[in-house]
């Protein structure tokens, strides 16, 4: 398994760079990853990480959608907070797996 | 008497009505099934009707046609499933129906009022579903008369009805076109919030081969937001563009709302199901088949078919009070039309992405991921078998469970 070092902590990721070990995550090492993704996080950056980390966590699926859920932001704002693709770089940001479309 | 009640009397609760009419005994149980329509559709038809391959007569049959001696069948809106008290309620009786076990068969439907816009002036004008037998006639009276232009098949959200469906309607729509003599006039193009033309690797790469091949363009990871009518476009919520002469859209999926009603739906309406048991989470003496349920494998007909087995299997044993053994796979197998004479056929489960291969079957071999005339004939023949054995319970000469049988699996995986 390959190893990367953000904020001076090595954390297990998988070959798209995505933490595969969600226990390794705090703030500082989100802040590299965000970093590294050219972004400087903001609370409400924060907020975000934590709703989706949360809605992982109890293995609600995460979706562009659920993001409307969160109170924090709406699906635009989510998408300005995340530029481009804004679910596959804020769950990369927020140390859990990318979402997996099941089709 | 004890009573098994079923919800819905599409695909997967009428072929489950057949199934358990065979099992149990008259004497003792009663079973009784819930639809508010009484038309049957054959909805993997829905996607020839708007090129005049098949047309209304051919996807619609009476409901009650389907239906055993011996189950009754009750035509009425549901209002709502009261699972604290083994009871459902109806809009169209005032008597309540009560249950031992329950079966949740009401499906998926387009819910197109989620997008703003989507339902605007240009609805059924220039902008059209094919996931309803309305919405396929009326795309094909306006195909009929498009001699040129943009058309956009747009996938708004996963996840929804057979995911292989968008492709299916761009090849056709590419073979309709070359047909008419006007395919150069006419910019084809498939706009889906996926990172490609399908989800899983090997697929992907078959079909995306296809579609560069057949000069069907691809615009990937796009979600959309909203519909522009006054400027024919579609903007995702990142302000991108997509102009269009007509829309074909893919609209967000939802369960039944009367499962949003029930308290007992996700985001979407879907019941949160124990992927193996097929069990709703949190209630014993419930279980969902179909597309009602939130399993991760493709929303498809096939599917219901292939859980309806384990479903049966885990019933009965309930039922008896010996444990539940079977466990659904997630098996899915999907034939692919890639133009009014060829199909390609793809074989699937929770674990194991489509591989290329062959399906044995009594008149095949198919070829997996391969693109032949055999799998088109193949698509159009199980049409007979969808009417005649699949929801009438018969099985159908494969395997429940997928096989790894003649699958030609790459190096890099096991």
């Amino acid at each position: 398994m390959a190893q990367k070092e953000f904020a001076g902590q090595l954390i297990d990721v998988n070959e798209e760079g995505y933490f595969t070990n969600p226990q390794q995550w705090n703030r500082e090492v989100a802040a590299a990853v965000a970093k590294e993704e050219g972004l400087d996080l903001t609370d409400n950056h924060y907020a975000i990480l934590e709703f989706l980390r949360n809605r992982y966590n109890s293995g609600e699926a995460l979706s562009i959608r659920s993001i409307n859920k969160s109170g924090i932001v709406d699906v635009k704002e989510f998408y300005s907070l995340f530029p481009g693709a804004p679910l596959k770089k804020s769950t990369k940001i927020a140390g859990i797996p990318k979402p997996s479309s099941c089709i | 008497m004890k009573n098994i009640l079923i919800l819905g009397a599409g695909t997967a609760g009428t072929l489950m009505a057949n199934k358990l009419r065979k099992k149990l005994n008259r004497k003792e149980w009663n079973i009784t099934i819930v639809d508010e329509d009484k038309t049957h559709y054959y909805q993997p038809g829905f996607l020839f009707i708007p090129f005049g391959i098949y047309d209304e007569k051919d996807v619609i049959k009476p409901k009650s046609k389907f239906i055993p001696k011996g189950v009754d069948l009750i035509i009425s809106k549901i209002e709502k499933i009261i699972p604290t008290e083994n009871r459902v309620t109806l809009q169209d009786s005032k008597i309540d129906l009560k249950y031992d076990y329950l079966i949740i068969a009401t499906g998926t439907r387009i819910a197109p009022e989620e997008t703003p816009g989507l339902q605007g002036d240009l609805w059924y004008k220039d902008i059209f579903d094919f996931y309803t037998v309305e919405g396929a006639v009326a795309l094909g009276e306006r195909i009929k008369s498009f001699n040129g232009g943009r058309i956009i098949v747009n996938i708004t959200e996963l996840p929804f009805k057979c995911p292989v469906a968008p492709l299916e309607f761009v090849f056709l729509a590419d073979t309709y076109f070359k047909k008419r003599g006007i395919r150069d006039k006419v910019d084809i193009t498939l706009v889906t919030p996926l990172p490609g033309a399908f989800t899983k690797p090997i697929a992907t790469k078959m079909l995306s081969g296809l579609m560069v091949e057949k000069n069907i363009n691809l615009i990937t990871d796009y979600n959309i937001s909203e519909v522009d009518n006054a400027g024919k476009r579609i903007l995702d919520y990142a302000g991108k563009a997509v102009d269009f002469d007509i829309l074909v859209t893919v609209p967000t999926n939802k369960g039944a709302d009367m499962i949003e009603r029930s308290g007992m739906g996700d985001d979407l309406n879907f019941v949160p199901t124990d992927k193996h048991t097929l069990q709703a989470i949190g209630y014993e003496n419930i279980f969902v088949l179909g597309d009602a349920a939130n399993l991760p494998t493709s929303k498809a007909g096939s599917v219901a078919h292939f859980a309806g087995d384990f479903l049966e299997a885990n019933l009965l044993s309930l039922i008896n009070g010996t444990p539940m053994t079977a466990k659904f796979d997630g098996h899915a197998n999907c034939y692919i039309v890639t133009s009014d004479k060829k199909g390609t056929l793809i074989d699937f489960n929770y674990d194991t992405e489509p591989l290329p291969g062959r399906y044995p079957y009594f008149i095949g071999p198919f070829g997996l991921l391969k693109n032949t005339r055999l799998n088109y004939f193949g698509k159009l023949f199980f049409k007979w078998m969808y009417w005649n054995l699949l929801i009438k319970g018969h099985d159908l000469p494969v395997t429940s469970h997928m096989s790894m049988c003649c699958k030609e699996v790459p190096k890099e995986t096991k």
